[in-house]
């Protein structure tokens, strides 16, 4: 049973993650709840342990040598607090043994396709592949592919409620043809949702309810104009624990120590991120970049909404973009050339390319020289840029809306369901993930997101210290004060605003003036050149920031207009980038381009010495 | 985290190994427990159903898809031959015929009556399971195949790419130092699992496999060679599917670097030996490693069973598996408990190795050496 939240003194929570498990201690105190300690350790759900807990257990006893206070009782965690002792809520997250792997279907692959993507996305699945009767495959390819696959479950959607039947059962038949496996545990028959035309529901039970473990929910895309994602989300979190945890090695007896659900790590991260988004009232960009995937997520305004101020949430997952075991994936995707852009001297491509697979076969290696670190933030800004170029093309309004159109939009399916995502419109930019919490310089981490993301105007940007939301995601759900408090304190480290002129102009000529006046100090202005990065520190909490830009730059407002916000300081301070939007380039001369980088990084004080 | 080191790869000389030789789908089981077997036995075989092939009935002979059923010409269940007629209505008041035929030679598995669909599966596709390595049958797994046990020299690599092989196991350089080079390759090695010293490059490779090598085991290859190699770059470690007529087993990593000499002496002492060789590499999830077994004879004595784990001290061997002193090994001679600054300015766990080969000393990150375990 959850305690009632003012009786919960202490809280401990952990996230299984592929590589390692991250356990965090909070206990409540004059202030409210603090984050007191933390410890890690491998996670244990592959061979040779194939037991969660064993991970969970050596994270845990890391955290109670440092904070000197017992919590376990032999091979349990102890709960409720007594005295001193054992603590008054456990719970986790999980993202170890690969996550929830799901394959989704819909009719159409831009309409109801996308829906069921973003469902699963949104619950926290990685979404292996897409299946749509306009994807360009045949019957029998399809069946192939479901065969090889394996996923953990399916989403099946299709049709609007009292739309078409037939077709929604076609794919139902595909799916029954292939007779897929899931992944885990050959004994348990595979979780399949129906969420489509609900007239359909009693051609697909017929179909399938003999074969799958088949659920039907409401339907993910009652009409064209409305999508319904909540109850899909749903049954894949209920599923999730159901049938995928309960088969995963050693899950069944961590579900016995929490009283809450275990929740798929990119699940709870989203969490925090729309409540963030919804108390501060601003577009909020978050990522986490882990070694294997990155998992972006936004709340963006929904242009032309009925409702003022109506949001959407989305979230993707990049599954093969990642900093370990998947790092030479980034560079198959981004290219050598891509990378090399951001190093500051000469690297040979054949030593490049070696030392990137090398890291691939052993993905929990560090950096130890400076130019190695260089080129890991390097390779660091590709993955985030490709992960956020795929979130770009899935977070779109709805596709296949009926509009006023005229004859010439008939054919012309995008143009409904443009980008949601609108970088001028973004107000807080939050990193996480090693590489990112983990920089030896919170600098590096600023400026690896601002060339990765390249926002627009004025936006805050932010990391979480050392990873922490996706256990505060899933403390949400049962104490939201406990939740806030240690975000706010402990996990959100405010990097600074950062100011970026829309615009493009010879280099050394005028871009932008701002002026900072911070809540405590004397106020600063600073007139930047186009082609160069400034760093201002911002002592105090917040200040007031104006940018005004030179005529053909545009800070939000509109070209040469002024903007003034209040925005909250950082402890990088105020990045003003001149270096231009749309386009961001970099020079096509090596030796030019080298010296740009070289003028940014000591702009910024990025590194100890010139690399 | 206190056990920050990567567990280093094993290479022992005589240990008792198990491999599950399972079939992807339940299916019949070939031996009985306490059968001696070869790498080439047969373990256990079954046929994964044939593919699907889907006819639209209702459309092709234009009648309503609550009708398709009375439309077959053979029952579902029956057998039928590609271009064979399986389904007939009549058009035009009757005076027309419109026949449909099958796409395959397979079986008519369903119709469908919402969708009008016909689905023909394909004849089966035989699958066999092998024993992979020479042993003995300890376990048999009802319906789904064995376990072989052998005792073996086992020697694990860090990558491959290749599928399980076997053949008599070769020495083509003259140390581990040495790179394989077309030269080396001789007509007598069709057939051989053939070590080579610090690198092969791409050509060699090509050369080993005109030859009929069956498998390759190098120090290092450049990962430019690999694109090559497989025709693509390679994005995510999950490799042994590959259909490349030759298997290829990397001990170090990429780039040129020479055998680890325990790794190096091990192979030599077998030569001419049988080694079963897979190049099965699979870095997240489940960390299967490539390796080359070489199961010993009775003479060889009795061995302790597969271990795993082992821990980092003093006097531990490791190797260093990253800049600035990639490649090299050496014994730890301190692991002070607090952390220390590196070139980044991050802080984090570090030990002291004094290099085998010139004795002097490096700081290293615990994160960033191996041990190499045996």
């Amino acid at each position: 049973m959850i305690p009632a939240p003012e009786s919960i003194r202490s809280i401990l929570a952990t996230d299984c993650g592929s590589t390692t498990t991250k356990a965090i201690l909070i206990e409540r105190g004059e202030q409210g709840y603090r984050l007191v300690t933390r410890g890690e350790a491998p996670t244990t759900v592959e061979a040779p342990f194939e037991d969660v807990t064993r991970g969970v257990l050596n994270a845990v006893r890391e955290v109670e040598e440092l904070r000197g206070r017992k919590l376990l009782d032999g091979d349990s965690i102890l709960s409720p607090q007594r005295g001193d002792d054992g603590v008054d809520l456990y719970l986790s997250t999980s993202s170890a043994g690969g996550g929830l792997q799901m394959m989704v279907s819909g009719l159409v692959l831009q309409m109801t396709g996308e829906s069921a993507q973003r469902a699963a996305l949104g619950a926290g699945a990685i979404v292996m592949d897409v299946m749509a009767l306009n994807d360009g495959r045949r019957a029998h390819e399809k069946v192939r592919r479901l065969r090889q696959l394996r996923p953990d479950m399916i989403l099946l959607s299709g049709g609007t409620d009292g739309g078409d039947i037939k077709r929604v059962t076609e794919l139902a038949e595909i799916i029954a043809a292939a007779d897929p496996r899931a992944r885990l545990g050959a004994g348990y028959e595979l979780p399949v949702i129906f969420a489509g035309n609900q007239s359909a529901a009693p051609h697909v039970t017929a179909c399938l309810g003999s074969r799958t473990a088949l659920s039907v929910v409401p339907n993910l895309r009652p009409s064209l104009e409305r999508e319904h994602l909540g109850p899909a989300r749903d049954a894949i979190h209920e599923l999730f624990m159901e049938h995928v945890m309960a088969h995963a090695p050693g899950y069944k007896k961590l579900m016995t120590w929490s009283p809450v659900p275990i929740m798929p790590t990119p699940g709870a991260v989203g969490l925090i991120i729309e409540k963030v988004a919804k108390r501060d009232r601003l577009a909020v960009v978050g990522v986490d970049i882990g070694g294997a995937t990155t998992d972006v997520f936004s709340v963006f305004r929904v242009p032309g909404a009925p409702e003022p101020g109506a949001t959407v949430f989305n979230r993707t997952v990049s599954a093969n973009l990642g900093m370990s075991y998947s790092v030479s994936n980034v560079m198959a995707e981004a290219g050598i050339a891509n990378i090399l852009r951001w190093v500051p001297f000469a690297v040979d491509e054949v030593e490049l390319r070696n030392r990137i697979k090398n890291k691939m076969i052993r993905p929990t290696t560090i950096p130890q020289t400076l130019e190695d670190l260089v080129i890991e933030q390097a390779i660091c800004r590709e993955a985030l840029r490709l992960s956020f170029e795929q979130h770009k093309a899935l977070a779109v309004g709805l596709k296949g809306k009926q509009t006023a159109r005229d004859i010439s939009d008939v054919l012309d399916q995008s143009s409904s369901g443009g980008s949601l995502v609108d970088l001028v419109d973004l107000g807080l930019l939050v990193g996480s993930g090693g590489v990112l919490s983990h920089a030896p310089r919170r600098a590096q981490a600023m400026l690896m997101m601002i060339d990765a993301f390249l926002p627009e105007g004025i936006t805050e940007l932010a990391v979480d210290s050392i990873f922490m939301t996706p256990q505060l995601g899933v403390l949400s759900t049962v104490h939201e004060q406990a939740a806030t408090d240690v975000f706010e304190r402990d996990c959100l480290v405010l990097l600074g605003p950062c100011v970026a002129p829309i615009g493009t102009a010879k280099p050394g000529s005028p871009c932008v003036t701002v002026e900072w006046a911070p809540d405590a100090g004397a106020p600063s202005r600073h007139a930047v050149a186009f082609g160069e990065l400034l760093r201002v520190p911002t002592p105090g909490e917040r200040g007031r920031l104006t940018a005004t830009p030179e005529r053909g730059f545009d800070v939000g407002a509109g070209k040469g207009r002024p903007v003034t916000r209040t925005v909250r300081a950082g402890v990088v301070g105020l990045v003003v980038d001149a270096r231009g939007r749309r386009p961001f380039t970099l020079p096509d001369d090596t030796g030019a381009r080298i010296a740009r980088l070289r003028a940014w990084n000591r702009a910024l004080d990025l590194y100890p010495r010139e690399v | 985290m206190g056990h920050a080191y990567t567990p280093g790869l094993r290479v022992t000389a005589g240990t008792l190994i198990r491999r599950e030789r399972r079939l992807p789908l339940k299916g019949t089981v070939c031996v009985a427990a306490g059968a001696e077997v070869g790498p080439e036995s047969v373990i256990a075989r079954c046929e994964l159903p044939g593919n699907v092939q889907t006819v639209n009935l209702a459309e092709k002979l234009a009648v309503d898809p609550a009708a398709v059923g009375g439309t077959l010409l053979k029952p579902i269940g029956s057998i039928v031959s590609r271009d064979e007629p399986i389904a007939e209505a009549r058009a035009m008041f009757g005076l027309m015929r419109n026949r449909v035929v099958s796409p395959a030679d397979g079986t008519l598995e369903s119709v469908s009556s919402v969708t009008g669909q016909l689905l023909v599966r394909e004849r089966p596709i035989p699958v066999e399971v092998n024993a992979y390595v020479r042993g003995r049958v300890v376990d048999v797994l009802a319906g789904e195949g064995a376990v072989v046990e052998s005792r073996a020299a086992l020697v694990q690599g860090i990558f491959g790419v290749g599928g399980e092989t076997h053949g008599t196991l070769a020495i083509a350089t003259s140390g581990p130092h040495e790179s394989l080079l077309a030269t080396h390759l001789k007509p007598e090695h069709r057939g051989a699992v053939l070590v080579g010293g610090d690198h092969v490059s791409h050509a060699t490779v090509m050369r080993a496999r005109e030859l009929g090598v069956r498998a390759l085991v190098v120090g290092g290859f450049d990962d430019r060679d690999l694109r090559e190699l497989l025709g693509r770059d390679l994005g995510v470690a999950i490799t042994g599917q590959e259909e490349l007529g030759i298997t290829l087993v990397l001990t170090e990593g990429f780039g040129r670097i020479a055998m680890a000499a325990r790794t190096w002496e091990l192979l030599a002492a077998h030569a001419g030996r049988v080694a079963s060789v897979s190049g099965a590499t699979q870095i997240r999830a489940g960390v299967l490693r490539p390796e080359i077994l070489i199961p010993l004879s009775s003479e060889h004595g009795a061995h302790a069973p597969e271990a795993e784990g082992g821990s980092l001290e003093l006097g531990t061997f490791v190797r260093v598996i990253r800049q600035p002193w990639f490649g090299r090994l050496g014994r730890v001679v301190e692991l002070p408990a607090e952390l220390a600054a590196l070139d980044t300015e991050a802080r984090v766990r570090v030990l002291v190795v004094e290099f085998a080969d010139d004795h002097t000393r490096a700081t290293v990150p615990r994160a960033n050496v191996e041990r190499l375990a045996g």
